[in-house]
């Protein structure tokens, strides 16, 4: 078990080394500036000193790093359960890797939420007090955040991805493993924040409370643990753009690519180009801690004592949401492509309107750079910006109405096979319209104005994000999980689960709006008496929807342990990661396979090609 | 469905091509860092430029980093050329003109920390748009020197000079990012 685990110990060390080396620089540094009234400086740059050391230590020197230096590189051949803890560039590894931290991740954000809500479960303070439940608040919303991006455009594209396209691997192995391990040191780091005071600013960090002098070392923490998750996002957006465009198979062309490819190439133009924006964001929050630069006070005086015409935390507003707007189609796009994809397979028909599903696609990242002040309506922005950006938001209906309306066409005299995935599909179609159809309030400014930071708020965003993507997420972890592990859950307890968080999923937070329209504010521990009751209920709803997760917990432990032998494609699915084995071999497919059909062949032409399954990879020519 | 079709599979990417579009979709990411940079300036200071900013340094600066975009761009001509003397001597030339840009730079934080500090609109946008690139200046002259050393013993040639190209590519693009840059910091006037 030690042997296993010894590169991550070797990071440890060499983190550990990297940290005391960052502080002791940062400890010489301070002493040429003025007496500096915190650590920060010291914090900021052990944490760069050891996110180094951690990557130096998995293997980043070892198997990359050496080549710069005109070294031989050594190649990382670790095989069995070690090579899931170690820096392998097996895109198949990798992809496990991301999904066992982010269901690992979503289940501790998730006893998090259950904490919020024995803590809201009547008005009074009696668990925590107004700085804990600020903390608990925000790290459930940041870890959420993080599982919500990188459960699909880590996780899902990285296992799956290249075999959909019959690829050998993604363009960029070590890239690919280098986005993966920078992830670990953001969880550490936010599950560190407590011990730095917390942080309570929730995770959209606005100054001026989140560089407020006197404000808490945590969201320090935070500031760095965001930027450099944003970093991961980043390099993986733009490996999985090289990935679609270069490594396609033979025959593979743009119009036969699985809806969920298109879906992810739309979603990681997002992540490559606007995750700047919150990098800049973040760092404009970390040099006014850290330098005491002027980036949001309003009125600033030059050294002759002038006044100069100074910054404004609207400005944080803007960048940051610049990059968080888009950042919800990162999420809810890759969800729509997982939606549209295991409807397919499962009513037997291919999707309705491909072609106008895959313009929607772009659409919706076209607007999503388009919307991002309808987040500012109620923050001093100016008047004339409100038509505009509430016209362009109410826009984006239009493309995902087209996506809604492919998922109904797609089922449409279809023969549904309702299994797990199927019913955490159709699910997720239902909650999404709820969230959508909520949104509109939202989007509008007359009712915005009074909705905003209320619990409407909550249930809608949680609609959309849970309802929508955690749902589509199920659906994939369920559809994929015989090809992941090659063994098949346990069907009975996969339905105990959706039928539990489906129903207690909708008891909970339909009954939030209530709250919500009556004007309780969000992101307080203590509110007034007349929502004591409406709130007990919603907690206990709450805590039935936690429970349906033992359920999930145990059937995808117990299932890989002891499952049946899955066999390659139990769902007689027609894309290509269906037509290798499960878990497929080392560079994924026998024989380099070749396309001549698209993705969903079913129905008229599948009799035709009874003889010849028309997208089996079939040996080269010449063999 | 037949023959005709499987003559005309459209093939994957060589990695040469692959490695050349990932490179230039990170370019991409990265101008929008400088997008984001170059819009905070009108936002904080609106077009605000204090009368003692060192409009000489700041030309200066640009003239030098352009110079050196054309000495990088001979360097890797030659070395597409296997012209290992004036690879040597090219590349040497970059990475001098970024040292000195860098030196610039420094002198400049001196000068700009006495009129304008951080703790003013002015300094702050100074020191984070001129900080941001000189890091990056930094990176640029740590991949020359990469090359340098790898090259020095003839490892590039016609066929085999991508790293160089690439090396070389990042160069101009931080140069382009100055292009944007100093207009913004020293020439904007009410």
């Amino acid at each position: 078990m030690l042997t296993a685990l010894w590169p991550l110990i070797r990071a440890i060390i060499w983190s550990a080394i990297g940290g005391a080396i960052g502080y002791g620089f940062a400890s010489g540094l301070v002493t040429f500036t003025d007496p500096p009234q915190n650590l920060e400086v010291q914090i900021s740059l052990a944490y760069v000193g050891a996110l180094l050391g951690w990557l130096f230590g998995i293997g980043v020197w070892k198997y990359w790093g050496r080549e710069w230096f005109g070294l031989k590189p050594d190649h990382n051949e670790i095989k069995g359960a070690s090579r899931f803890f170690s820096f392998s560039i097996d895109h198949k590894v990798i992809g496990v890797q991301y999904l066992v931290t982010m269901v690992i991740l979503f289940l501790l954000a998730g006893a998090l939420a259950m904490l919020l809500r024995v803590e809201l479960a009547n008005g009074s303070q009696n668990l925590m007090n107004a700085e804990q439940y600020n903390t608990a608040m925000s790290l459930h919303g940041i870890i959420m955040i993080a599982v919500a991006v990188a459960t699909i455009m880590g996780g899902f594209s990285n296992f799956v991805l290249p075999l959909m396209i019959g690829a050998d691997d993604v363009a960029f192995p070590r890239l690919n493993a280098l986005s993966y391990w920078i992830v670990p040191p953001v969880a550490v780091l936010l599950i560190l924040t407590p011990f730095f005071g917390g942080f309570d600013t929730g995770w959209t960090a606005y100054p001026p409370l989140s560089t407020a002098a006197n404000g808490p070392d945590g969201t320090l923490l935070f500031a760095f643990a965001f930027l450099t998750f944003g970093l991961s996002s980043i390099l993986g957006g733009m490996n999985f753009l090289v990935t679609i465009i270069a490594k396609r198979a033979p025959g593979m062309t743009w119009g036969r690519l699985p809806i969920f490819v298109w879906s992810v190439f739309a979603a990681a133009i997002i992540s490559l180009t606007a995750t700047q924006w919150v990098a800049y964001g973040l760092i404009m929050i970390i040099l006014e801690r850290t330098t005491g630069m002027m980036f949001f006070a309003p009125t600033a005086i030059d050294a002759a004592g002038v006044g100069l015409s100074g910054g404004s935390s609207i400005l944080f507003e803007h960048v940051f949401w610049f990059y968080s707007h888009p950042a919800v189609y990162i999420m809810i796009l890759p969800a729509f492509g997982l939606e549209l994809e295991i409807i397919s397979h499962f009513t037997r028909k291919p999707v309705f309107a491909y072609k106008w599903v895959v313009r929607a696609f772009f659409a919706i990242v076209f607007l999503s750079f388009l919307v991002w002040a309808h987040h500012l309506f109620t923050s001093g922005m100016g008047q004339n910006l409100h038509g505009p950006f509430m016209l362009v938001t109410e826009l984006i209906s239009i493309p995902t109405g087209i996506v809604f309306l492919a998922a109904l066409g797609t089922m449409w005299r279809g023969r549904m096979w309702l299994r797990t995935p199927m019913l955490f599909a159709l699910a997720m179609v239902f909650n999404f319209s709820i969230g959508g159809l909520t949104g509109i309030f939202l989007a509008d400014v007359a009712t915005d104005i009074n909705l905003q930071d209320t619990y409407f708020v909550v249930a809608h965003f949680h609609y959309t994000i849970v309802g929508g993507e955690i749902f589509a997420i199920m659906a994939a972890l369920y559809y994929w999980y015989p090809k992941i592990t090659g063994r098949m859950y346990n069907e009975t307890l996969g339905r105990i689960h959706w039928a539990g968080m489906f129903l207690f999923f909708n008891m909970t937070f339909l009954t939030m709006f209530i709250p919500g329209v009556e004007g309780m504010n969000r992101r307080v521990a203590v509110y007034p008496e007349t929502f004591n009751d409406i709130n007990f209920v919603v907690s206990i709803f709450a805590f039935l929807m936690g429970l349906s997760m033992i359920p999930f917990a145990y059937n995808m432990a117990n299932s890989w342990i002891r499952g049946d032998v899955a066999g390659d494609n139990p769902w007689h699915a027609s894309t290509l990661e269906w037509q290798t084995t499960s878990p497929p071999p080392e560079e994924n497919f026998e024989h380099e396979p070749e396309v001549f059909e698209g993705p969903y062949n079913y129905g008229r032409k599948r009799a035709q090609a009874s003889q010849r399954p028309a997208r089996t990879p079939a040996p080269a020519e010449g063999d | 469905m037949t023959t005709a079709v499987r003559k005309a599979l459209p093939q994957g990417l060589d990695t040469g091509t692959m490695n050349r579009l990932g490179l230039w979709l990170f370019l991409v990411s990265d101008a929008s860092f400088f997008l984001a940079l170059i819009s905070s300036r009108f936002f904080v200071v609106r077009l605000e430029t204090p009368e003692d900013v060192s409009q000489i340094l700041g030309l200066g600066l640009t003239i030098l980093l352009l110079v050196s975009s054309l000495t990088a761009y001979r360097a890797e001509v030659a070395a597409e050329h296997g012209d290992q003397a004036n690879f040597k001597r090219y590349i040497i030339a970059t990475m001098l003109m970024g040292i000195l840009f860098l030196g610039g730079v420094g002198f400049e934080w001196h000068e700009a920390y006495k009129h304008f500090p951080p703790s003013t609109g002015y300094g702050t946008i100074l020191f984070t748009l001129t900080g941001v690139h000189a890091t990056h200046v930094f990176s640029g002259v740590l991949l020359l020197g990469f090359i340098y050393f790898k090259g020095k013993n003839g490892a590039y040639g016609p066929d085999d000079y991508y790293p160089v190209e690439a090396a070389v590519k990042w160069w101009h693009f931080v140069d382009v990012a100055w292009v944007f840059i100093y207009p913004t910091l020293y020439l904007v006037q009410i």
